[in-house]
């Protein structure tokens, strides 16, 4: 379960997050949906304690970010926007390294990363080192170094971002899966027809500001639009930033 | 502390695996120095002995004037060469050292009995000009002496009236003193090896880390920073010891290839040696940890990171030049400064004086120090929200 309630954070004169609120919770998947720069990297990056919001608060499981940041990221799985494997390692060293920084002891570690390596199809890549891999080998790679101490809050920015067709749809079945497993899943988007499909609940963000905060249904029927894209457009007032 | 030693090991598992870093550190750093300090002495030394005690080949000018002094000069090891035209532009140019000029009124005077005059023409800036030129004018006051002397006994009078000073030269220098003077250069081949060693590692951890953008990924995981930077700082001092125990150990090799039996010199560079001087250089090897991740974390990119970086490596040769250009007498309170304290204590070492054990403890308390200040500096740093950012 994750709450932000009123975040802002300004650099400079910019104010890109300004005065965001939603909620996440366990057991659904919920999508930020939002133009290029319209803030959702940026508050992501607050709620997994890189960045200190200028004001409001952020909750994990009931804990406070500002007060315990160390127990909020032991609740949290990030995929960040900068995904950042370790060339030099193969992709086995990259899972157990932050396997380790989490202080899981050896076997439940060997347990966690096989059942990783089985969901995410890439025992194949395992023993290879990630300098060459595809962004799909990439990503798999990022996101079982993430998920490896098993949190029950996985936040994924931009996961399908330059992947290919099976690579999504495998990616898709995944995401799938950590919500059926009783996860919360929050993850960030700019492709609409991704979130339609995956998602329990859409937060729209535009310019730093919730625009939306509905189940698909309730957003089709708030906006009188059949059409999600239509819906999407409607509700951040233009058209820029929308290709898929 | 295991979070910090789980990113020790891999830092240096992930280090070892790059080529780039592991020739710097444990291949360019610890063998630039003793290879270039062997080479550089039996150069140096080679040359000053061909000019001590070869044949000393002279142009002279107007040999034809003083044929007696020519002779006695031939029998000194004077090789007399022809007259050159220029010979002032000759010795500018450097394509004679030194040429002896007898002018055309030599044997007139010399024949009244009165001070005969002969030129010496030389460059004194020119390296290398003095050896052949004090040896020339010391042919030429042997020369001056007996000829004295003969006239004195000619007339009847004991030379010993127009040598009224006798001066004897006690040098209190000792075989490893003189060592030490020509392996006063040796303490800077340690330091650099310390910087060299983690300078590549210090980039690539924090800089390098940023630009791979895995460093964000990294932040995201339950430790505190502090404890990430413990683990980095860790690894870069690992690589910096390694670099300087195999420098320790390329020069204690390369002393046997140095040309001492010529020198008359003797120095120690044993295990004795070796085991005091990486003690003392301990505190650099923290120093420049702390130092070179600092600087690294204020770089925007791996090669902001290098420049830097390479610009500060003049910071260890400071001292080594200060003590050239200002040879001041050691004194205790040097040990307390970093770098400072090093380069005496080393230098102290090679020339066999004792090093104290209070100044060896002097130097490892203000040399941690600093590098306790620095780091908590760099601590700081790295909690910065900038740090993480790549993009």
């Amino acid at each position: 379960m994750i709450e932000v309630k009123d975040l802002h954070k300004a650099f400079g004169e910019v104010k890109a997050v300004d005065g965001v609120t939603f909620s996440a919770r366990d057991g659904e998947i919920t999508g930020l949906l939002g133009p290029n720069g319209a803030g959702k990297t940026t508050t992501l990056r607050m709620l997994y304690t890189l960045m200190k919001p200028d004001s409001g608060q952020v909750l994990v499981d009931g804990i406070d970010a500002a007060v315990d940041p160390l127990a909020v990221r032991r609740r949290l799985g990030v995929l960040p926007d900068a995904r950042g494997l370790y060339k030099r390692l193969t992709a086995r060293e990259n899972i157990e390294y932050f396997a380790r920084l989490h202080g899981i002891e050896t076997r439940l570690m060997h347990q966690r990363r096989d059942k990783l390596v089985d969901a995410l199809e890439m025992r194949d890549i395992l023993d290879r080192r990630t300098e060459g891999f595809s962004q799909g080998q990439r990503v798999k790679t990022a996101i079982a170094r993430a998920l490896v101490h098993d949190p029950r809050n996985v936040i994924l920015d931009e996961p399908t971002n330059g992947l290919d067709v099976m690579a999504t749809r495998g990616l898709r079945a995944f995401m799938r899966n950590l919500k059926a497993e009783g996860r919360c899943v929050l993850f960030s988007s700019h492709i609409m027809q991704e979130v339609a499909m995956l998602c329990d609940r859409i937060v729209v963000i535009a310019a730093g500001r919730v625009v939306a905060d509905e189940t698909p249904d309730a957003l089709r029927a708030q906006t009188g639009e059949a059409n999600l894209e239509d819906a999407f457009v409607k509700l951040i007032g233009s058209e820029e930033g929308l290709a898929a | 502390m295991n979070s910090a030693l789980t990113v020790f090991w891999k830092e240096v598992r992930e280090n070892l695996r790059d080529k780039r870093t592991v020739f710097s550190a444990l291949v360019y750093g610890p063998l630039f120095g003793p290879i270039m300090f062997v080479v550089l002495m039996n150069v140096v030394v080679s040359k000053q002995m061909s000019h001590a005690e070869g044949p000393l080949k002279v142009p002279v000018i107007g040999a034809q004037y003083a044929p007696n002094l020519i002779e006695a000069l031939k029998q000194q090891g004077l090789v007399p060469e022809p007259p050159l035209a220029d010979p002032d532009k000759a010795v500018r140019d450097r394509d004679t050292d030194v040429v002896l000029r007898i002018p055309a009124d030599y044997a007139k005077a010399w024949a009244k009995g009165e001070p005969a005059q002969v030129e010496v023409i030389y460059d004194a800036s020119q390296m290398g000009s003095s050896t052949p030129r004090e040896r020339l004018e010391g042919m030429l006051r042997n020369y001056d002496r007996q000829q004295g002397a003969l006239r004195l006994l000619a007339r009847g009078l004991s030379p010993a009236i127009a040598a009224p000073l006798v001066i004897g030269k006690r040098d209190q220098s000792t075989p490893q003193s003189r060592a030490g003077m020509m392996l006063s250069i040796l303490p800077y081949f340690f330091v650099l090896a310390i910087y060299i060693g983690g300078m590549y590692l210090a980039i690539d951890l924090t800089a390098g880390e940023r630009e791979r953008q895995s460093l964000e990924p990294l932040f995201a995981n339950p430790v505190a920073r502090w404890r990430i930077l413990c683990g980095k700082l860790g690894a870069i001092g690992a690589f910096s010891l390694a670099s300087l125990v195999l420098t320790a150990v390329a020069f204690t090799i390369a002393g046997y290839f140095l040309p001492t039996a010529k020198l008359g010199m003797a120095f120690d560079l044993g295990a004795a040696f070796i085991g005091k001087a990486i003690l003392l250089e301990l505190p650099l090897i923290a120093l420049f940890a702390v130092l070179e991740t600092l600087v690294a974390a204020f770089a925007k990119s791996y090669r902001e990171a290098q420049t830097y970086l390479s610009l500060l490596m003049i910071v260890p040769i400071l001292p080594s030049i200060v003590m050239s250009v200002m040879p001041v007498k050691a004194a205790h309170w040097m040990y307390a400064v970093p770098l400072l304290g090093q380069q005496i204590g080393v230098s102290d070492l090679l020339r066999g004086s004792p090093v104290h054990a209070g100044d060896i403890g002097l130097a490892l308390v203000c040399g941690f120090a600093a590098a306790v200040v620095i780091g908590i500096v760099t601590a700081f740093v790295y909690r910065s929200e900038r740090l993480a950012i790549s993009a």
